[in-house]
């Protein structure tokens, strides 16, 4: 699993956010878009790309998006 | 594996009771509380599919159960003495004892000789309701079944929850025989427990003044009286489990689960129900929705959708149905069957309908 394949999927849940702009580094949290129908979003996009159920722990536990890629990774394996 | 078929029974008709009152969400506020201030009020019905809901603060669940179940017997022709069971499933009781289907028995005037019970269950209510009507008519030795599923008013006073809607149901579960009957999948995760919870007024935690005392729930004020919700865990929960719950039955059964005539889902939110439909492959004509209009009924939903969706196009028709509901518990279950059922019109029911036949009675209660 790539990173950047992620950010890709991630860019996809947001609608004025580009995959550009997010980061490995970037605190989602702190983007103007976010919202918690976002998170719930990317809750969606786990299961249906990477077959991985996140809990909202998972979320509230995440600060940037590596964070998210890394809880996913872990999930996966 | 919680699975189990029962023959020689079958659904003979159904009917839904809502309070007339229509409250609209596009007036909702975050200043006031109502919702998160995440949200407009237009997102909010975006995401969850909820524009208005039915509502009263003065009918309860049962209120709204005896209007239904008194049209569903007139529109069968039951007649009331023939009834040998009757099964309250919800989470909002008239007391806290007794059970409201001993309330019921008597107010809909059924037989002394009747089984009643309430069964404690919301979203998965209706069922988990009608795997124990149909296990107890399939024998025989129960013949005719109310089956009265729902919420409405909350045991305490609360800014009410936009996404729930006010509404009970009434099912008539017959032996008949020869009759395919049901083909049931169910299970629990109670693990799961407080990602849908009243924290206060069991017995765990008795209700206390604090219990009253407004506490920030995830950007909204709350109390403990209040149903408190974790919505990202309940979400995973629903898109994950509806799917592998349906799968699993299909797959016990042999049977294939994109043949049936009508998905009928619990209505929980729209973005989790149309994830749910995409993953299964859906066609979603298939798939009627009532959460515009009525929101979330709890353990009403699935047969609200009947009454209020689809009833043109299936009363009396041999239809083939496949419904599932899932939540708190957290528990979940499907159900499967083909049958012609009766389906009345809505029954609307005013505030000044309410019972006020079982008032505590006044004064000195030590000697009750």
């Amino acid at each position: 699993m790539e990173i950047n394949e992620f950010i890709d999927n991630l860019a996809a849940q947001f609608d004025e956010t580009s995959a550009d702009q997010l980061k490995p580094e970037t605190e989602f949290r702190k983007l103007d878009e976010w919202s918690s129908l976002i998170a719930l979003s990317i809750i969606a996009m786990a299961d249906e790309e990477y077959g991985v159920t996140l809990k909202g722990d998972d979320i509230k536990g995440a600060t940037t998006v590596q964070d998210l890629f890394d809880v996913v990774n872990a999930k996966k394996a | 594996m919680a699975f189990c078929e029962y023959k020689n029974v079958r659904i003979a008709g159904v009917a839904a009771g809502v309070p007339r009152t229509i409250a609209s969400n596009l007036t909702l506020s975050a200043e006031r509380g109502e919702i998160s201030a995440d949200y407009t009020p237009e997102q909010f019905v975006e995401l969850t599919g909820v524009k208005e809901r039915r509502y009263s603060d003065v009918l309860t669940t049962s209120d709204l159960g005896f209007a239904a179940a008194l049209r569903l017997l007139a529109d069968l022709g039951w007649e009331k003495s023939d009834v040998e069971a009757i099964i309250f499933v919800s989470q909002t009781a008239d007391y806290a004892l007794p059970a409201t289907a001993c309330i019921l028995q008597d107010r809909l005037g059924l037989s002394k000789e009747c089984f009643a019970m309430d069964i404690v269950l919301g979203c998965s209510g209706w069922v988990y309701g009608l795997s124990v009507a149909a296990a107890m008519a399939s024998s025989g030795q129960f013949k005719k079944i109310l089956l009265v599923a729902g919420d409405a008013k909350r045991r305490a006073p609360q800014k009410f929850d936009p996404l729930f809607g006010c509404a009970a149901t009434a099912t008539a579960v017959e032996y008949a025989e020869r009759s395919d009957g049901f083909r049931f999948h169910v299970g629990t995760d109670g693990s799961g427990y407080d990602a849908i919870i009243i924290p206060d007024s069991g017995s765990r935690n008795q209700v206390k003044p604090e219990s009253f005392e407004m506490h920030d729930w995830e950007g909204r004020p709350y109390h403990n009286m209040m149903t408190h919700m974790k919505g990202m865990d309940v979400f995973s929960f629903g898109i994950t489990t509806a799917p592998k719950t349906i799968k699993k039955l299909a797959e016990h059964y042999a049977f294939d689960y994109l043949s049936y005539d009508y998905y009928l889902f619990h209505q929980a939110n729209m973005k989790m129900n149309n994830m749910i439909v995409k993953k299964l492959k859906l066609d979603p004509a298939k798939v009627p929705s009532e959460m515009y209009n009525f929101g979330n009924t709890s353990s009403a939903s699935i047969p609200l959708l009947m009454v209020t969706q689809i009833r043109d196009q299936i009363n009396g028709q041999n239809k083939k149905f496949l419904c599932c509901g899932f939540g708190v518990g957290l528990s979940w279950g499907t159900v499967v069957f083909e049958q012609a059922i009766k389906v009345s019109p809505l029954v609307e029911v005013d505030d000044s309908d309410v019972n006020y036949g079982y008032k505590l009675p006044e004064g000195d209660l030590s000697n009750v």
